[in-house]
């Protein structure tokens, strides 16, 4: 049994056809796995009927197993006491996804409290050491500071040590670094590299940039109009996509091939969905 | 942020000497001749001009008007034409009255329609929200008078439930006191507890479409609670400006109760000047009332710098 | 449910209309006329819905009721409109400062809501339904200013404003044949608000006694004769509320329905 298991899922919002159509994936404890695709073509919505957050009006059928529960037709009671303790995430906007009235290391300790009732001066002392471990030289003035003190790639931080504090066996990342400048996109995703090695989380990693879910990901799943069309290892994938969009994606992510001079290749040479 | 209240206190003071422009300029519009008017037509022309000369109205009016404002600097609102009292005096015992009625009207209407609100928000697309904001658009359209009349025709009326009119002074019997606020207390509320329901709701939904209020679900809160730990203090900035503006409708609405139940507060003090055409007297409560309001108003603007971390940076 | 609500306003605003139409036309009785030996009749087939303390028809006051109601709106909403858009306008084209000034204005003017101003002059002229128009028409100039303003500005910075711009069109020219039919819509959502705010007001005025004076019925006065007889005649309370409360959210209603059928782009100004 994989520590998370999706089967046939489904998603259809109100009375329009299904955003997402017979999803299957598997995560086993520890393992990290890359969800790949462009915008639209249904990572997120797979993502955040994972943790229960869809909108009220989607409808879901298939089935989502953690270490074996169904949580399709869980309330939402139930869900919540799930997310933030086995299951955290991690969001695409750092600059809006914390509260701009709250300080930054209450936001954090709010998770340890929610699920384990830590008495205030406990939750600071993990609060702090948690936001060293995400990096921060400086965890007290970071805790003391409203996010809108902070920069993107230190608020993408702070959201990060909100996911891990209560040590999850799942972290799904949402393109966590999309947003954020490249070189802060590398420390980023350095720090959550370690942090999930170290707490042994597995990992659901989606983003439409083969090479950053390459530097992080094991394996790897391509999904294309809401549908996952091939599957493998990372070096798999690199090296015989199948799929003519896994070609195209794999030859405009190693531009290193690429003989100065010749023409950039772009997905279109090597795949013509419908919609194109 | 010491510069920003500095300049809002600027602001504040500017207000108030426009408002006060307007309002003297309004009051001293009347047609005809104060004097003439108290001593009827029979009286002799020297008389009226001696009266006149008396209440200071011979002079030209930017005179009167910085008398007027230099003893309003001192508490001093001038003298009524009619009885003679000085207009402060005039209000000081009413004050209470209306004070009490507003502000616990403003309370009771906040109680209300937060949870209401919040529950309207979160079911916006069922039954249970449509009723709420059903029944706050029908509210909205019930004048308060009318509400305190129902209330009265079935409370007091009907079940003999509740005194229908008269004051108690809180001092002399707290529980006199308090039952003849209820009913009046209730009929202001219901009006501005269905305008604010429909704030809080749509404050509420601009919540729901917000990226921390997900990150607050991610990370364990259910939905309501989510709403109430990481939404209302976001809410709460636009809310706290919508009540200030509500402040003026609950004032005047409070006049207009105040005759429903024969309340002795400004209202039947104003009402009683406007029947007498004691000009002074109307002059003096109006400006009050306006000061009142722009003064919360000043407040609240500060208030919402202290609530939002990022105002005073912003400005400093 | 946003059809309905479009729907049930301009039901309960056409109601309106229709009652002050009709009460021109016909009334089952002389709403004036004083009839001691029918005092205080409870509502029966001879009097729809009984009379009141001095013998007259409670129907016939009702329906003549509406012309106040609706006459002061009208009124009361025509001056908001006739001098807030032409300002809103003006200041929406004219320099930063200008703006700035005349919002805060409008901001002071909220501090003298259309009842404080109306028992104000009330208090000045003697209360009438020409101080009810005025003071309330005067308080609502400054929001018509305000959406006219916001709404422009938002028009003025679109794409084909600026062509017409460059093309050499004036000014003034490019406000009225572009900005004014394109901000209708925003300022009859206004006007609908406004109109329910003019009843509201007008119906706590009468009841004070400082809008139309006797014997001009209006539904104000109705509910003040009708409390002062509460114990007797509880029921006549009801007519002239329902009428009041039918009014404003016939209005609320319409004004809402019309916002949500606004240009996206305008809505944020409405």
């Amino acid at each position: 049994m994989s520590l998370l298991e999706v089967d046939g899922l489904t998603v259809a919002f109100g009375r329009g056809a299904p955003a997402i159509r017979d999803v299957c994936l598997r995560v086993d404890a520890g393992q990290r796995l890359g969800v790949i695709g462009e915008s639209g073509s249904g990572k997120t919505v797979t993502a955040l009927a994972i943790m229960g957050l869809l909108a009220e009006n989607a409808r879901l059928s298939g089935s989502i197993r953690i270490d074996g529960d169904e949580l399709i037709g869980r309330s939402d009671r139930e869900l919540a006491r799930l997310r933030g303790d086995k299951l955290g995430m991690i969001f695409q906007e750092p600059l809006s996804a914390l509260d701009p009235t709250m300080r930054s290391g209450r936001q954090v300790a709010e998770v340890l409290r929610l699920h384990e009732g830590a008495a205030a001066g406990a939750a600071r002392e993990r609060v702090l050491a948690m936001l060293a471990e995400v990096g921060f030289d400086d965890p007290e003035r970071v805790a003391d500071s409203y996010p809108f003190q902070l920069s993107g790639g230190q608020r993408q931080r702070v959201l990060t040590a909100m996911a891990l504090i209560n040590s999850p066996d799942l972290v799904i990342c949402d393109e966590p670094t999309t947003a954020l400048d490249v070189t802060v996109q590398a420390t980023v995703l350095g720090v959550l590299d370690r942090v999930l090695s170290d707490a042994g989380a597995a990992c659901l990693f989606i983003s439409h940039d083969l090479a950053v879910v390459s530097q992080l990901c094991s394996d790897i799943a391509v999904m294309l109009d809401g549908q996952i069309v091939e599957r493998g290892s990372t070096a798999d994938i690199f090296d015989q996509p199948q799929h003519p969009y896994t070609r195209g994606l794999v030859a405009t992510a190693r531009l290193d091939l690429v003989a100065p001079g010749d023409r950039l290749p772009v997905i279109g040479d090597f795949y013509a969905g419908e919609r194109r | 942020m010491a510069s920003s209240v500095a300049r809002r206190l600027g602001v504040f003071v500017l207000s108030l000497l426009a408002a006060s422009v307007v309002i003297f300029l309004i009051a001293q519009a009347l047609p005809g001749d104060v004097a003439r008017i108290m001593l009827g037509n029979e009286a002799s022309q020297a008389d009226v001009d001696a009266l006149r000369a008396q209440l200071g109205l011979d002079r030209p009016l930017p005179v009167r008007y910085l008398e007027w404002m230099g003893g309003l600097l001192h508490g001093d609102a001038g003298t009524s034409y009619l009885s003679g009292a000085p207009v402060s005096e005039l209000i000081a015992p009413r004050l209470g009255v209306t004070l009490w009625l507003t502000g616990l009207a403003l309370v009771l209407a906040v109680l209300v329609a937060v949870p209401l609100g919040m529950v309207a928000a979160l079911h916006r697309r069922d039954a249970g929200g449509f009723v709420v904001s059903a029944v706050a658009q029908v509210g909205m359209a019930v004048p308060a008078f009318v509400a305190g009349i129902v209330l009265v025709a079935v409370f007091s009326v009907r079940l003999h439930l509740l005194p229908a009119t008269g004051y108690v002074p809180l001092r002399s019997d707290p529980l006199g006191w308090a039952r003849s606020l209820v009913l009046p207390v209730v009929a202001l509320a219901a009006v501005q507890a269905s305008v604010l329901t429909r704030y809080v709701r749509s404050a509420f939904i601009d919540v729901l479409t917000e990226d921390y209020y997900r990150t607050a679900r991610a990370v364990g809160w259910t939905r309501g609670l989510a709403m109430l730990r990481h939404g209302l203090r976001n809410a709460s900035l636009s809310l706290v400006t919508v009540l200030g503006l509500q402040l003026a409708s609950v004032l005047v609405g409070a006049i207009v109760i105040e005759q429903v139940f024969v309340l002795p507060g400004l209202g039947q003090l104003l009402l009683e000047a406007v029947a007498q055409k004691d000009v002074l007297v109307v002059q003096g409560i109006v400006m009050l009332l306006v000061v009142f309001v722009l003064l919360i108003n000043a407040l609240v603007e500060v208030a919402a710098v202290a609530l939002d971390p990022r105002v005073g940076e912003e400005v400093a | 449910m946003k059809r309905l609500e479009l729907g049930v306003g301009v039901t309960l605003v056409a109601l309106v209309a229709a009652m002050a139409v009709v009460s021109f036309v016909w009334t089952p009785y002389d709403p004036i006329r004083i009839v001691p030996a029918d005092r205080l009749l409870r509502p029966g087939p001879a009097h729809l819905l009984g009379t009141d303390a001095f013998g007259r028809d409670l129907f016939s006051r009702l329906l003549v009721g509406a012309r106040s109601c609706l006459s002061v709106g009208v009124i009361s909403v025509g001056i908001a409109a006739l001098i807030g858009v032409p300002v809103g306008l003006f200041v929406a084209q004219g320099p930063r400062w200008l703006a700035r000034v005349v919002l805060r204005a409008t901001d002071i003017a909220q501090a003298l809501p259309a009842l404080l101003l109306a028992i104000l002059l009330a208090g000045v002229f003697g209360g009438s339904t020409t101080t009810a128009m005025v003071a309330i028409g005067a308080a609502a100039v400054p929001q018509f200013i305000r959406v006219t303003r916001a709404g422009a500005r938002q028009v003025l910075s679109s794409d084909y404003v600026a062509a017409a711009r460059s093309a050499g069109i004036p000014r003034w020219r490019t406000a009225w044949t572009h900005v004014l039919p394109n901000i209708g819509a925003l300022i009859g959502v206004q006007a609908s608000v406004t109109f329910a705010m003019a009843i509201l007001a007008e119906a706590a005025l009468s009841y004070l006694g400082l809008a139309t004076q006797p014997p001009t019925p209006t539904w104000g006065r109705m509910l003040k004769e009708a409390q002062d007889f509460l114990y007797l005649q509880p029921g006549q309370v009801l007519w002239p509320a329902l009428a009041v409360a039918g009014g404003v959210l016939g209005f609320n209603l319409l004004g809402d329905g019309l916002r949500d059928r606004l240009d996206p782009r305008l809505r944020e100004a409405a």
